[in-house]
């Protein structure tokens, strides 16, 4: 049930889809197959839709960690957006500065942007007790106003004819393409993260402990593990790798520093780590699914005029269905009938004490 | 309806007579493949204190949530003063005359007495009506109750009574007792009988579930014994020895321990505690207050006291979970106060707590990745540069599973797949393998099976035989008497001058239970 619980929530998310597009008036086999069969079909599509994927997952493999263990990192779109923002000081304020040693710069100040940005809402739990969901969430839209203003004031291109976007990253400062046109070294980075976190989740202490604190923190105690520092190492790390995928999408797809730098991948990494129950293999596949699901909204918007929003209500139901399902991992519904009358074990002589 | 004899003094040979209050025919329980209740038949007398007994896991929470209507059977009959009835829900169960005392109550500790008690009943009335109905059935019954004392501030005992009152509230013809004495001091369990007996002579029947054999010997007039679901016997406890009684609950003769030796004055003392206080974690946990103790290697100490007395602050501060405010520890004369858990472990510590399923092992965890919980920091090579050697751990399980007779079905099963004995005895085991100096375990045997508590005590006196010192915490009389060199009780998070386990009599003991002194004597007087 474990491993068919995502599938049969898929399966009643495409079903329910097909009653949505019925509503709005569109043939809804068209539209079933615009959606979810049209972007696997030609190459550029495929290629798109793997860079869609990159960030997702990597994001997700972070807040993987943080969920196992009952930390409930929902900021991650912030902590995106704080590592985008690090990663793109040198660029941005020192531009001429172009050698080999740019990017990986940009990419370790990346990381430390996402990283010191989840410290905040972690320390605050660890110091105080406060609450990390409502924390995280809220310091999104701290971090999304912040990069719009950078983007618009004093990080704006001087050349840029007024428009509220910085100077184009060159040469050295942009993410290497590896595969076709669009797919970048990122992949690579995803493919390791899946790997590493594998490993660490199954072989390793650190895994183990991650699992003891989110299903038994009683135990947890007793082996001597602290949920303190469980908290602030896996609101680093996904911090850490949400801030990676930032600045790998400000320096490889954008290519320069936007009033926005991200379609909300940092919330659909959320439905992506439930949807992979939480496993780096299981979140490899669903993010594709995910990835999927941005490119069908872009298509039926295309040619059947339906706006991209349904993107959102795909992404909403597929989490809706994959918790509901989870609740059957470990229940079983049957229906028993009421009991009106006695029932005799063979035949009761009544009368007899 | 005969006449009843005096309900002291003579006993009455063959059953009391007349139409059966309650009576099952045929009940049997199926849960899956699992047959908990096997056609089991028996009836109750009205006035007669009914006992019910068998192991754990011989079926008989099963048979009273049927009688009780919280399930109901696949086959089977019940009769209601000859009548059959069904039973759909507990409500049904209360208007037929059925009242129930549970185990572990459903009281808020919030809220008063009366507001307890109204919570409960189907048609409650006015509240001053209702003051007046307690004040006045409590104490007809020897039970007597202010309605409006909040819960929080009533000892167990007195929470039992709360229970109990609001049952007679009720006017029931049937009474359903689960192990009523497991958590009174054996002066109150006295003040219960007394009112069981008051009851039982008003023509109210009893049923009384219990591991105690010796109570159930001095007041039960009957007892049926299950065993798998079955009912293999039923007797006149009062005919029968304890030892009787159990062999047919547990169907074969059960083991006799091997005592544990007398300890030599001049064995050092291995773990220590000096002036231990801390104050409560929360609102309704117990603060600790100056505790000390001293166990020397190759004794058995044991800590009495009924629960919620400071048992679980203690061990907490003991293991290393909790630190303790004021008071030091120290184990083989290394002061471990500040230390954690693990480091206690490394200074050759183990410890075993209450619960096993969520303390001291992970539920949906295997065993061998439990093994890894507690070994972990031991500096026994199950952990190598950050990666776990799970199959050091399974070989541990292998010697553990041969020590200790556990029986698991698959080779490395989840905790939850094992029953509570043999989980308990992986538990014990898994610490025991270790050889610690210093051994601490609390309720050792709670839930546990005969053959497997025999087992796991018999494992404590052997530790403590080889030269370790034992600490066991725990709430059954009968096992501390067995084991121990010396007893303690634990009031109120106070803890009392260890005694001489042979010395000392229950009545000492139950004193003790209700108050300890500064100087660690008894304080208050006994009710």
């Amino acid at each position: 049930m474990a491993v068919l619980s995502p599938v049969i929530a898929i399966a009643l998310t495409v079903f329910t889809g097909f009653f949505i597009f019925l509503a709005v008036g569109v043939d809804p086999f068209e539209a079933l197959y615009v959606y979810f069969v049209e972007p696997l079909t030609q190459w550029w599509t495929v290629q798109e839709l793997l860079v869609k994927a990159v960030p997702i997952i990597l994001i997700a493999i972070g807040l993987s960690l943080c969920y196992r263990s009952n930390t409930w990192n929902i900021g991650a779109e912030g902590q995106l957006v704080a590592g985008a923002i690090a990663g793109s000081v040198f660029p941005v304020l020192v531009p001429e500065w172009n050698g080999p040693l740019v990017l990986p710069v940009m990419l370790l100040m990346g990381i430390a942007g996402g990283m010191l940005y989840a410290a905040i809402p972690a320390l605050l739990k660890t110091r105080f007790g406060t609450n990390e969901i409502l924390t995280s969430l809220m310091l999104v839209y701290v971090a999304q106003l912040f990069v719009d203003w950078l983007a618009r004031g004093p990080w704006r291109n001087p050349e840029g004819h007024n428009f509220p976007d910085s100077r184009p990253f060159d040469g050295w400062q942009v993410l290497p393409v590896i595969v076709g046109d669009d797919v970048r070294i990122n992949a690579i980075f995803v493919l390791i993260a899946v790997v590493v976190a594998w490993f660490v989740l199954k072989r390793t202490l650190t895994g183990f402990q991650i699992s003891v604190l989110g299903q038994a923190p009683r135990a947890a105690a007793f082996a001597g593990f602290s949920q303190k520092r469980m908290v602030l190492l896996t609101f680093l790390i996904s911090g850490g790798l949400a801030g990676l995928a930032g600045i790998c999408e400000v320096a490889g797809p954008i290519g320069m520093l936007r009033t926005t730098v991200s379609p909300g991948y940092g919330f659909t990494a959320i439905i992506v780590a439930f949807l992979g129950r939480l496993n780096p293999v299981g979140i490899l596949f669903a993010g594709l699914l995910l990835a999927l699901s941005y490119m069908g909204g872009e298509g039926v918007q295309i040619a059947l005029n339906i706006s991209d929003q349904i993107t959102r209500v795909f992404q909403g139901l597929l989490l809706f269905f994959v918790l509901t399902c989870d609740t059957f991992i470990f229940y079983r519904l049957r229906f028993v009938p009421a009991r009106s009358a006695p029932r005799a074990a063979g035949e009761v002589s009544h009368g007899s004490a | 309806m005969d006449a009843q004899t005096e309900s002291e003094g003579g006993r009455q040979s063959g059953r009391l007579g007349g139409e059966p209050t309650l009576s099952a025919h045929g009940i049997t329980k199926d849960f899956g493949v699992l047959r908990a209740n096997d056609n089991v038949d028996f009836s109750i007398m009205p006035g007669e204190i009914h006992a019910l007994l068998g192991e754990n896991g011989a079926g008989k929470s099963t048979l009273v949530k049927i009688l009780y209507g919280a399930l109901q059977p696949t086959a089977g009959e019940i009769r209601w003063k000859s009548s059959p009835v069904v039973i759909p829900n507990p409500a049904a169960a209360r208007r037929l005359g059925i009242g129930m005392v549970f185990q572990h109550f459903s009281l808020f500790d919030a809220l008063t007495v009366a507001e307890n008690i109204a919570l409960a009943l189907a048609n409650a009335g006015a509240m001053g009506q209702l003051k007046e109905r307690i004040t006045k059935v409590s104490a007809e019954y020897g039970l007597p109750l202010n309605p409006d004392s909040i819960i929080a501030d009533l000892s167990v005992g007195e929470r039992q009574r709360v229970e109990i009152v609001r049952c007679l509230l009720q006017e029931p013809r049937l009474i359903i007792m689960d192990e009523p004495t497991s958590v009174l001091t054996p002066q109150e369990a006295d003040d219960l009988f007394v009112t069981l007996k008051r009851l039982a002579s008003e023509g109210c029947s009893v049923l009384y579930i219990s591991h105690r054999l010796e109570e159930v010997r001095a007041i039960c007039h009957h007892a049926t014994i299950l065993r798998h679901g079955k009912v293999v016997a039923e007797c006149d406890p009062q005919q029968e020895t304890a030892a009787r009684l159990a062999s047919l609950m547990v169907g074969a003769e059960v083991r006799e321990l091997t005592p544990p030796e007398p300890v030599s004055e001049t064995a050092p003392v291995r773990l220590s505690v000096k002036g231990l206080s801390n104050p409560k974690p929360h609102p309704f946990a117990v603060a600790l207050d100056n505790i000390s103790l001293e166990v020397r290697g190759g004794e058995i100490v044991s800590i009495a006291g009924v629960a919620g007395n400071g048992q679980d602050e203690f061990f907490d501060v003991l293991s290393g979970e909790a630190r303790a405010a004021q008071g030091s520890i120290a184990i083989d004369g290394v002061d471990c106060r500040r230390s954690g858990v693990n480091a206690r472990r490394r200074l050759n510590a183990a410890f075993v707590p209450e619960e096993r399923l969520g303390h001291g092992a992970v539920p949906r965890f295997r065993l061998s990745e439990n093994v890894v919980l507690t070994r972990h920091g031991t500096r026994e090579g199950l952990v190598r540069s950050g990666v776990v050697n799970f199959a050091g751990g399974r070989a541990i399980v292998g010697r553990v599973t041969e020590a200790f007779d556990v029986r698991k079905g698959a080779p490395d099963p989840e905790a939850s797949a094992l029953s509570g004995g043999n989980l308990q005895k992986f538990v014990v085991g898994r610490e025991y393998d270790r050889k610690p100096g210093v051994f601490v375990v609390s309720q050792p045997t709670w839930g546990v099976d005969a053959g497997a508590a025999t087992t796991i005590r018999q494992a404590l006196v052997d530790l403590a035989r080889a030269g370790s010192a034992v600490l066991v915490i725990s709430q059954d009389l009968d096992e501390i008497l067995e084991i121990s060199d010396r007893v303690a009780v634990i009031s109120h998070g106070r803890l009392s001058t260890p005694r001489d386990a042979r010395e000392i009599t229950r009545a000492e003991i139950g004193l003790l239970m209700t108050g300890i002194s500064g100087d660690g004597q008894g304080g208050k007087v006994a009710h």
